[in-house]
């Protein structure tokens, strides 16, 4: 094995440890009605505790809403007939240095930001098809009509 | 004249008509609403609302953009106009994290008296939730350099988490995370011991 290999395999060693801290980005606190996630192109069932990952998209039925406690403490809870993408999310919790992008494609959004946005006025965005929101803190709510 | 008194009529349903269609293409179509809250801290908070025909800076409780094809419309909303349109996002909003902060005797594993009830409401605080999680982040004062002290924290925080395994909490629904010295309660300058800002934090979520 060449050190060239050693280094590579290590690399690869050191991405599968750091992958599932990195895969958790938010859990699921609260669920009203019909909740879905759709992951890697995947419906699938959304509990009370679920774990989210990055590029989820979290969609409520009519009579649906959801709640969710990001991992920089961002509170996110989307009422009826909402489609919400959690496009981006990077948080290194020693800095609180991190990006949080996310995307209201449809229906209605409260937000409390985290950590992300207090170290960083320009590290949280959120996206609705008409608009983009810069958020310098720290609450509010924000609606995308169809 | 009883002949004539349709073809009278038909212009004037048609300008009815066509004044319809012109004041909905010149009304923007409504796209969406963004209403800055009172936040409960009373800390700095705002939003900058940009769409393609401009921006809008949200700085005061109850700010609100229309958000239009010509970009975003100021107004200003209200708490009751809030829960009518939110009412159901803000019921689904999570507690905020609970946070407890605790102190050690110097020099020693041990917490103080006082830190020892606060370690008794962390279990009560964990009851209330449904799908409980928690932060431990360690801090220290400035003596030492950053690494250091990023290394110190880090193993403060790791007693607590400790003993909060002890007690029952599963490992699994911990995060340890040590910030080092960058975030004192006390301010001070670098090299300065400071018994408030070595401590432990316990956030509950």
């Amino acid at each position: 094995m060449t050190p060239f290999h050693r280094t590579r395999c290590a690399a690869l060693l050191l991405a599968a440890w750091a992958l599932p801290a990195w895969a958790d980005i938010g859990q699921v606190k609260t669920r009203k009605g019909q909740v879905t996630v759709e992951r890697q192109g995947q419906p699938l069932p959304v509990e009370v505790g679920m774990v989210l990952e990055a590029a989820d998209t979290l969609k409520t039925g009519p009579d649906g809403a959801v709640g969710i406690t990001m991992r920089d403490n961002s509170l996110l809870s989307a009422g009826p007939n909402s489609i919400l993408s959690l496009q981006r999310f990077e948080f290194d919790p020693t800095t609180s240095q991190g990006r949080f992008d996310a995307q209201l494609q449809r229906g209605t959004l409260a937000v409390v930001s985290g950590r992300i946005a207090r170290q960083s006025p320009q590290a949280m965005t959120v996206r609705t098809p008409a608009a983009q929101l810069g958020v310098r803190g720290t609450d509010f709510v924000v609606s995308a009509d169809d | 004249m009883t002949e004539r008194a349709p073809a009278l009529l038909l212009p004037a349903w048609v300008a009815q008509v066509a004044l319809v269609a012109l004041l909905g293409g010149c009304a923007s179509k409504p796209q969406g609403t963004v209403v800055l809250l009172p936040d409960g801290q009373s800390r700095d908070t705002a939003v900058l609302v940009k769409q393609d025909g401009g921006e809008l800076l949200l700085d005061k409780p109850y700010a609100a953009a229309q958000l239009t094809s010509r970009g975003p419309a100021a107004q200003q909303s209200s708490a009751e106009q809030v829960q009518a349109q939110f009412g159901a996002a803000l019921a689904a909003r999570p507690l905020p994290p609970a946070s407890f902060t605790l102190y050690f005797v110097e020099g020693r594993n041990e917490f103080t008296a006082e830190s020892r009830r606060d370690f008794d409401a962390v279990f009560t605080e964990i009851a209330r939730r449904p799908v409980p999680d928690l932060v431990v982040i360690g801090h220290t004062d400035t003596v030492g350099s950053a690494t250091f002290n990023d290394n110190l924290s880090r193993q403060r925080a790791d007693v607590v988490r400790n003993a909060l395994v002890a007690r029952g909490i599963a490992a699994e629904r911990i995060v340890v995370v040590g910030r080092g010295e960058r975030e004192p309660v006390v301010p001070t300058a670098d090299n300065v011991a400071e018994p408030r800002n070595r401590r432990v934090e316990i956030q509950v979520r």
